[in-house]
């Protein structure tokens, strides 16, 4: 479905609603123009920020746990290679939920237990939850990137006396980066809407502002509605952007 | 690092892929300023045997001493590399800088020269390679010929004593291959000490000192060009030169 259609389909929704018999429909309790309504989304868009918020900084943490565990994962030993390996695995194999959990419930007590005195809020729960679950898929991005980058650049860098930093820095990572960032980018919509999940650990992100409201006001069709809506703007406007970076990308690769 | 009277001095090597031979008790010795050309079948060794001589190919048996240093540590390996440019069959420059960035890219970071010097030093060889006009050009914006001249340029701007070239015009279009090699043989008469991997035959009577033919990774026959060409001692020797005279 293109995005015009989505759009499409949405608005279909809302003039439904609107023009609908009473009691099956009912925005007024999101109707700008009405007191209550006003506050209502108001209170439910104020959730933007903090979704932003979690999910850009989640977003830059992932992506650097996931070059932490790229770099080794390439190394030609395999003794070096194993951890970053049995990392991926395993971060990949555990559901977002059951992490999160650990991570805010079972986290400080871990790090209490080893005289570590930290206590974790429900934003920096989310955070680490949400950057250590990317990682695992930041880190193979990196590596395929990385890979994909011809075994003929790395011995040129060789035979014109560069050392592996600067074969890295100079040759391999520049040219890397170009096939890295769109699909990085991509990755960033999945920690948006995974961002959801902070919703249960008392994060007053998009999804909680709207559980919150559909308690007091029971207008679950509306909210949930509206809250899709959010996440599809938000989702949309990243896509547009990896489209773009993609696009640009490509066409300086083939100057 | 004691001085011997060699460039590369190889003796008992030997290299696996696997439990595939590639080399085979390979002993050879280049003299200071000698010119080599090797050639043989598709996957008789060549490559491998001049990989391993800046150990892009790790070996697994034998003595390899570069410029009087024994290849035994990284910090070898590293001084050899020091002393020896690669051209290679593909070019592998480095498509995201430009010309001029490609060639002072080794002298600026490995070697800590500074930006003007790099500079000057690399127009000074691509003047040499005769392509000083194409300097803030990406790589992909010349033909293969000239790509092929930059790279040699690339090593060049290194100073190495040796030059080892790995099929340098296999990947070229037929027009382009002369324009190529007139540049190695410059560098051969300036007394580069090389190894050339090629089937140009021509380039092999311009500009060899010694004919080394490989099949099944063993060092089958060497000579002189003259007697190479006029009076190949071996049955393989001489059908692969058939083969390679026809074309
Ligand atoms: N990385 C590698 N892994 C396994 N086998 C290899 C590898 N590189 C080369 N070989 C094998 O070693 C043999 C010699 O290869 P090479 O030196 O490239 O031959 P040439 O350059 O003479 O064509 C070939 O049979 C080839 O298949
Ligand atoms: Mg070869």
């Amino acid at each position: 479905m293109s995005t015009r259609n989505i759009l499409l389909f949405g608005c279909l929704i809302f003039v439904a609603g609107c023009s609908s018999a009473p009691g099956t429909w009912g925005w007024y309790v999101i109707d700008p123009r009405t007191t209550s309504g006003y506050n209502n989304i108001r209170f439910l868009l104020n959730g933007f920020g903090a979704t932003i918020l979690l999910s850009v900084i989640a977003a830059a943490m992932s992506m650097v746990i996931g070059m932490l565990v790229a770099l080794p994962g390439m190394s030609s030993n395999r003794w070096i290679r194993l951890p970053s390996r049995i990392y991926i695995e395993f971060v990949r194999a555990i559901p977002l939920l059951p992490m999160l959990f650990w991570v805010f419930y079972g986290l400080p007590v871990v790090l209490k237990s080893m005289g570590i005195n930290i206590s974790i809020d429900a934003f920096w729960g989310a955070i680490i939850t949400l950057a250590i679950s990317d990682s695992a898929f930041t880190a193979e991005i990196y590596r395929s990137g990385i890979q994909s980058i011809a075994k003929g650049q790395t011995e040129a860098a060789k035979t014109v006396g560069l050392n592996y930093r600067q074969t890295m820095r100079y040759v391999i990572l520049p040219q890397a980066i170009r096939r890295i960032l769109p699909p990085l980018a991509n990755q960033f919509i999945y920690i948006v809407k995974m961002s959801a999940f902070a919703s249960v650990i008392g994060m007053q992100e998009l999804t909680r502002r709207a559980n919150e409201l559909v308690v007091t006001e029971y207008r679950p069709l509306e909210i949930y509605t509206l809250l899709i809506l959010e996440y599809l703007v938000l989702v949309l406007i990243i896509s547009f952007f990896v489209r773009w970076l993609e696009r640009k990308m490509g066409s300086d690769e083939s100057r | 690092m004691s001085k011997t009277g060699n460039a590369i001095e190889i003796s008992n090597l030997n290299k696996w892929y696997g439990d595939y031979q590639a080399l085979k008790n390979i002993d050879l010795n280049v003299a200071h300023g000698e010119r080599i050309v090797v050639c043989g079948p598709s996957g008789s060794g060549k490559s491998t045997l001049i990989r391993c001589v800046n150990s892009l190919e790790e070996h697994d048996s034998g003595r390899i001493v570069v410029d009087g240093i024994e290849m035994i540590d990284n910090a070898s390996i590293n001084a050899i590399r020091s002393e020896v440019g690669m051209v290679f069959q593909q070019f592998n420059l480095f498509p995201h800088l430009t010309i001029l960035q490609n060639l002072t890219l080794g002298p600026m970071k490995a070697r800590g020269m500074s930006k003007a010097d790099a500079e000057a030093r690399a127009m000074k060889y691509l003047e040499s390679v005769r392509i000083p006009d194409q300097a803030h050009k990406k790589p992909s914006e010349l033909s293969g010929g000239q790509q092929q001249r930059v790279a040699i340029a690339r090593s060049l701007c290194m100073e190495p004593k040796i030059m080892l070239f790995d099929e340098p015009t296999s990947a070229l279009d037929p027009e382009m291959i002369s324009e190529v090699l007139d540049v190695i043989v410059d560098l051969a008469e300036e007394g580069m000490t090389m190894i050339v991997v090629t089937h140009e035959m021509g380039f092999a009577r311009r500009a060899a000192d010694r004919m080394i033919f490989m099949d099944h990774g063993e060092v089958i026959e060497t000579g002189t060009p003259t007697e190479f060409f006029e009076v190949p001692k071996t049955e393989r020797c001489k059908q692969f030169l058939s083969q390679i005279l026809q074309h």
